[in-house]
């Protein structure tokens, strides 16, 4: 994913505390945070300095958001210090546990998910809650001016007028950023930026953020994705299971040697061997399709799921991949052309008719759409099949018989839990998958809908999960992988294809693809211009 | 200080959280007593003794659960598959109206087959008043709570209306109540001389059917999925209209039954008195047994011997007896707050 900026971090020894460039701006010492028996943070101390990138790698829970939390106020460290350098340059301790100190203090965030209100202007987004709470009017034309001149200074460029809401996704990105700058900050982080954009955005955002570091900014930068970590930051700090277990300067770090300190062991990539299509076993034939949810509904689609084939779909969040997941999943009826499963069109859209039938579906959103989180694991293994008769008799549940089959699917997906009655709630996002994962591919279905099925996962996890879905490719299952991650696609799919506005390109064969070109296809340029 | 949520709940907090609240509300509720001048100790000594001291105590505090009982189940059911049912007090009236409709006229012979028409068609009403609101919430998405609650004021003005004109009984000397139902459908007493009635066994019966069908059977798997998480429940294909369809008619005929049992086991006639808002109170009483059926038994029984034993005591003390809405207030209150320390800790800091 593009070429490394090169920047004057030195290349020290790698694994030892490395020198910072330029003096500290922030420190945290001895961060130590206990939530009951769990260690959420072990004695973690770690240094940024001014002008400088660091990237803060681990795996989901390894403890990245509770350090960030600490040093926004947001939890109280149990033992430690935070300090964080003043406009003179000298570090002084943080108040703990006030996020107003740490704002105040100049320390910001930008969130994975934006806090911006969608129906004010950009101005009033950024402009929100700098003014005082009793002042009953806004300094619009006071800040206009200064953001003119932060535009101008940072070379981050959005419209003021516009309504947020109206905004691409990159460019709300943006106004995060300003709305950070105009606050006067002087430590950003930044929690997993890049996951809602195109690589051509990434591409923008990098340059960016060199950009502001050029001026004294100082970032964390805060991800699981390897090759983005290489590319912007300066110095990486690994954490896993909430100890810091490595630093070191980026330069002369490869994609393995980070990997390898992220999850504590040497992770083999899942590979595709080259495997014949079979028989269509779903076809949409000029479907259009409306998103249940309100979001870009899918226009005029055509394409066709194979046997023992992965069909990729990459685009960037929000451009009918709502509608393709709701259509295969049975919970929204096309408009216009025909969905045809196993030979047969389909006229009955019915979730509960198309698991019956051997569609296996693994929905984008594991707590809204998967789980049902007050419930138990043993619960929501049998949330699908519950109607069938081997959990219940007459209308009445065989709770032993679904006691043993949730027992079955936590050694089988090995499920990290208590045991059978925990509340599913309690289990990490990785366990919950696996369950899901279970669940889904225990009736071996013909035809598989994973969407999304990797986001939020840590590395071992992910490499669990294409695992199982290459053994049902195997098996002769169709699959559809609908994701955003387009190292995922490239490594498991055979072929890919690219949605944008509610339009579906055709699938073409991955090997016949590059990086460039479906990330230009994302953003909406023709195939034939993209090649 | 912050709340932070508990891993697991222990079952000695649980059992001693909602007890807790109890004495907290008995505790509170002595401000209000000490501006009325009277003595506490009297005071509780009289609603207990009113409420639980003798037989003819605990039959009346048994006899007034009985409704509670139902229609705290009718809240419990609804609520569990996030159906928002209100209207409990306007399906007891339309429990009791179908009663006095088929049953001021013995035309069966037999009383167990009379009663059981009886026991069907209240339950029936009720069912058909929330199956109106409940169709308007799945399909066009109309606010239950708001349909509901206001169906209360139609079927009361309806009742009245009705009372005044065709259902009035020529003999009540221009009272607005009903004809009283035939004496074979009346409801037998439990113990002879008292108010108590077999409608407090079928309440029981009641709860632990409706325990059994929330937590064993098919049915109530789906109602606590479509209420826990109504997008999980429709993508794993329940048919979350049905669910919700289901479970209306569940919670309407609880409340309609309640209706039945207060005209058959202790009014027998029908009048625009007849509940001082039991569907309301049954709100309170499913909300402190934490929508669990059984616990609904218990919370009624303690509901009702505030009622019972602060009636006694305002009569004997000449203390108004709205202090047990107080006590009943402020148990709810307390509940809500034992609740919250049930599921979280609070840490300094």
């Amino acid at each position: 994913m593009g070429r490394r900026v090169p920047t004057g971090a030195p290349a020290g020894p790698p694994m030892t505390a490395s020198p910072t460039p330029g003096a500290p701006v922030l420190r945290l010492t001895g961060i130590t945070k206990r939530f009951g028996p769990l260690t959420a943070n072990d004695a973690i101390d770690l240094a940024l300095g001014k002008g400088e990138v660091l990237a803060l790698l681990g795996e989901n829970g390894a403890g990245k958001s509770t350090l960030m939390s600490i040093l926004f106020g947001h939890y109280t460290a149990d033992a430690g210090t935070v300090e964080v350098a003043g406009p003179d340059g000298v570090l002084r301790p943080l108040k703990p546990g006030s996020p107003a100190a740490a704002l105040e203090a100049g320390v910001g965030m930008v969130h994975q998910h934006f806090t911006l209100a969608d129906n004010l202007s950009v101005l009033d987004n950024i402009t929100l809650g700098t003014d005082p709470f009793w002042r009953p009017w806004q300094s619009r034309r006071a800040a206009r001016r200064r953001l003119r001149a932060l535009m101008a200074e940072s070379g981050l460029s959005v419209p003021l007028d516009r309504q947020t809401g109206t905004l691409a996704v990159g460019e709300q990105q943006r106004v995060e950023i300003l709305k950070a700058l105009f606050r006067g900050v002087r430590i950003l982080v930044l929690d997993e930026p890049t996951a809602v954009l195109t690589p051509q955005e990434v591409g923008q955002l990098f340059q960016t953020l060199r950009h502001l570091t050029g001026q004294g900014l100082s970032i964390i930068f805060i991800s699981h994705k390897l090759d983005e970590v290489l590319t912007i930051s300066d110095r990486v700090a690994v954490i896993r299971s909430g100890r810091l277990v490595g630093e070191r300067p980026t330069a002369g770090a490869s994609r393995g040697d980070l990997a390898e300190m992220m999850v504590g062991r040497p992770v083999a990539a899942s590979r595709r061997e080259a495997q014949a299509a079979g028989e269509t076993v779903a076809r949409l034939a000029r479907v259009s399709v409306p998103d249940p949810r309100g979001g870009t509904p899918l226009k005029d689609a055509d394409l066709d799921l194979p046997a023992g084939q992965i069909t990729g779909v990459a685009g960037v969040s929000g451009n009918g991949q709502g509608a393709l997941g709701a259509l295969l999943s049975g919970l929204a009826a096309p408009t216009s052309g025909t969905l045809t499963l196993f030979g047969d069109p389909v006229r009955r859209h019915d979730a509960g008719r198309f698991t019956r039938q051997g569609v296996g579906r693994i929905p984008e959103d594991r707590h809204r759409d998967g789980t049902v989180g007050d419930m138990t694991v043993w619960e929501n293994g049998i949330l699908e099949t519950y109607g069938s008769r081997a959990y219940q008799r007459a209308g009445w549940l065989r709770i032993a018989a679904a006691r043993g089959h949730a027992r079955r699917l936590i050694a089988d997906y090995d499920v990290r839990c208590p045991g059978p009655d925990a509340r599913i709630r309690l289990l990490s996002g990785g366990n919950m998958q696996k369950l899901i994962l279970g669940r889904v591919l225990e009736t071996a279905p013909r035809l598989i809908l994973a969407n999304q099925p990797t986001r939020g996962l840590d590395i071992g996890a992910v490499a669990f999960v294409h695992q199982r879905l290459l053994e049902a490719r195997r098996r002769g299952a169709a699959i559809l992988l609908i994701s955003e991650d387009l190292d995922e696609l490239f490594q498991i799919a055979d072929r890919i294809a690219v949605i944008h506005a509610g339009r579906l390109t055709q699938a073409r064969p991955t090997e016949s693809l590059s990086l460039r070109q479906v990330g230009l296809m994302m953003a909406g340029e023709e195939a034939d211009n993209a090649a | 200080m912050r709340l932070e949520p508990r891993q697991d709940v222990g079952l000695v907090l649980l059992v001693a959280a909602p007890a807790g609240a109890i004495v907290a509300a008995l505790v509170l509720a002595a401000i209000p007593l000490a501006f009325a001048q009277v003595s506490l100790l009297d005071a509780y000594r009289l609603m207990a003794t009113g409420a639980l001291g003798g037989q003819f105590a605990i039959t009346e505090t048994l006899t007034r659960a009985t409704p509670l009982i139902l229609t705290g189940l009718a809240v419990t059911a609804a609520f569990r598959a996030r159906l928002w049912n209100i209207g409990a007090e306007g399906q007891l009236y339309a429990g009791a109206m179908a009663a006095v409709l088929v049953a001021s006229h013995a035309w069966i012979d037999s009383s167990l087959v009379m009663i059981a028409v009886m026991l069907l068609t209240g339950a029936a009403a009720g069912a058909l008043l929330l199956i109106v609101p409940t169709l308007l919430k799945t399909r066009l998405g109309v606010d239950e709570v708001v349909t509901t609650l206001l169906l209360n004021f139609v079927v009361l003005l309806f009742v009245s209306m009705m009372l005044e004109g065709p259902l009035q009984d020529p003999m009540s000397m221009g009272w607005p109540q009903s004809e009283p139902i035939a004496a074979i459908a009346e409801l037998p007493d439990l113990i002879a001389r008292t108010r108590l009635h077999v409608g407090f066994i079928l309440a029981l019966i009641a709860a632990l059917a409706l325990w059994l069908v929330i937590n064993r059977t098919r049915w109530g798997f789906e109602m606590r999925a479509v209420g826990a998480n109504v997008d999980a429940a429709r993508f794993a294909g329940m048919p979350v209209g049905r669910v919700m369809l289901l479970t209306a008619v569940l919670s309407g005929g609880l409340a309609g039954l309640a209706g039945v049992g207060e005209v058959a086991g202790v009014r027998g006639y029908l009048a625009l008195d007849l509940s001082p808002g039991f569907g309301y109170t049954g709100i309170v009483v499913a909300m402190l047994a934490q929508l669990n059926p059984l616990g609904v038994v218990a919370s009624a029984i303690f509901i009702a011997a505030i009622f019972v034993g602060a009636d006694s005591m305002g009569r004997a003390l000449g203390v108004s007896s709205y202090i047990a809405d107080l006590v009943v207030a402020f148990a709810l209150l307390a509940m809500l707050v034992a609740g919250l320390v049930t599921r979280y800790r609070l840490r300094r800091g």
